[in-house]
């Protein structure tokens, strides 16, 4: 499976889990602010990628979930520590570094949503199927 | 209040699919007012009446030990509207289930004519928080449910060694 037909694919799961216009869902596009997902949205997401691509998709491999559990040490005054910022960097693997690095200059909470983008599921479906 | 929108299962197969059955009667307090002189059932009892068949259908799975709460319609089709005097049949098949969730597929007709399709996804609430926020008590499945649960105890389809 090529890239392309990966991002074809998330592109139509999404079109259906948020009920977007098929041009609205772009490679960039950022889950929450762009596509208005909400969280229990991002539960849907995952079990329409299981059964779209046939694979199984752990809790928290995709989207950690760890971050938000409110442990001081990984994050404090609203943004995500040093800390956690490396248990992001070893949980997501899968996500582009740049975006990574981008997120790590300003690393407040508020703002990991926009990590979350219809590229880094891509990415992640990728590392998944050995694409 | 009661908040019960079906009248009983016609058939259950655990973990499978479910059906139940809900008569309209222009007795109840909607059809006054939803519209003066044209009666017709409001569209979000419909859902709920198919949220209820599939979320016991959802429920059961786990023999009700999951508070199953209803957390999305990704989607949902409505063909005609609804009178009194009708039957409506809703039909639940489960598509996903899961320990964080499940999602089912409902479908909703009168005498065979499509009433309605929606697609509805469910989530359990998370053990240890829901504990903490409701305690032990599983709120969800308790009272008026308990009575329609035996009536789909009585048609259940027994269950197929595997």
């Amino acid at each position: 499976m090529t890239q392309d037909d990966i991002f074809q694919k998330v592109k139509a799961t999404l079109v259906d889990a948020l009920n977007r216009d098929d041009d609205e869902v772009t490679a960039s596009s950022r889950l929450q602010a762009d596509l208005g997902a909400e969280s229990i949205d991002f539960l849907d997401i995952v079990f329409r990628l299981e059964r779209e691509f046939g694979i199984k998709i752990p809790r928290g491999e995709l989207f950690p979930e760890s971050i938000f559990q409110g442990d001081p040490s990984l994050v404090a005054g609203g943004k995500i520590t040093e800390k956690g910022l490396a248990e992001l960097r070893d949980k997501m693997p899968f996500a582009d570094p740049a975006e990574l690095d981008k997120f790590a200059a300003d690393p407040k909470l508020d703002n990991m949503g926009d990590l979350f983008t219809v590229n880094l599921i891509v990415r992640y479906l990728k590392a998944k199927l050995g694409a | 209040m009661r908040w019960i929108w079906i009248d009983r299962f016609t058939h259950f197969e655990s973990k499978k699919s479910a059906t139940a059955v809900k008569c309209l009667s222009h007795a109840e307090d909607h059809f006054g007012e939803h519209f003066p002189g044209y009666p017709v059932m409001p569209a979000p009892l419909i859902l709920e009446g198919l949220a209820q068949t599939g979320g016991i259908l959802v429920g059961e799975a786990n023999d009700f030990r999951e508070k199953v709460v209803l957390a999305k319609i990704p989607n949902a089709k409505f063909h005609r509207e609804a009178m009194p005097g009708e039957t409506l049949t809703y039909t639940a098949e489960m598509v996903d289930l899961r320990p964080e969730g499940a999602v089912i597929k409902g479908r909703v007709t009168s005498d065979g004519d499509p009433i309605a399709e929606a697609e509805i996804f469910f989530a359990h609430l998370d053990q240890n928080r829901s504990a903490q926020m409701f305690g032990d008590h599983n709120f969800v499945f308790s009272g008026e449910l308990k009575y329609l649960l035996g009536i789909a105890k009585r048609v259940a389809v027994p269950e197929t060694p595997a």
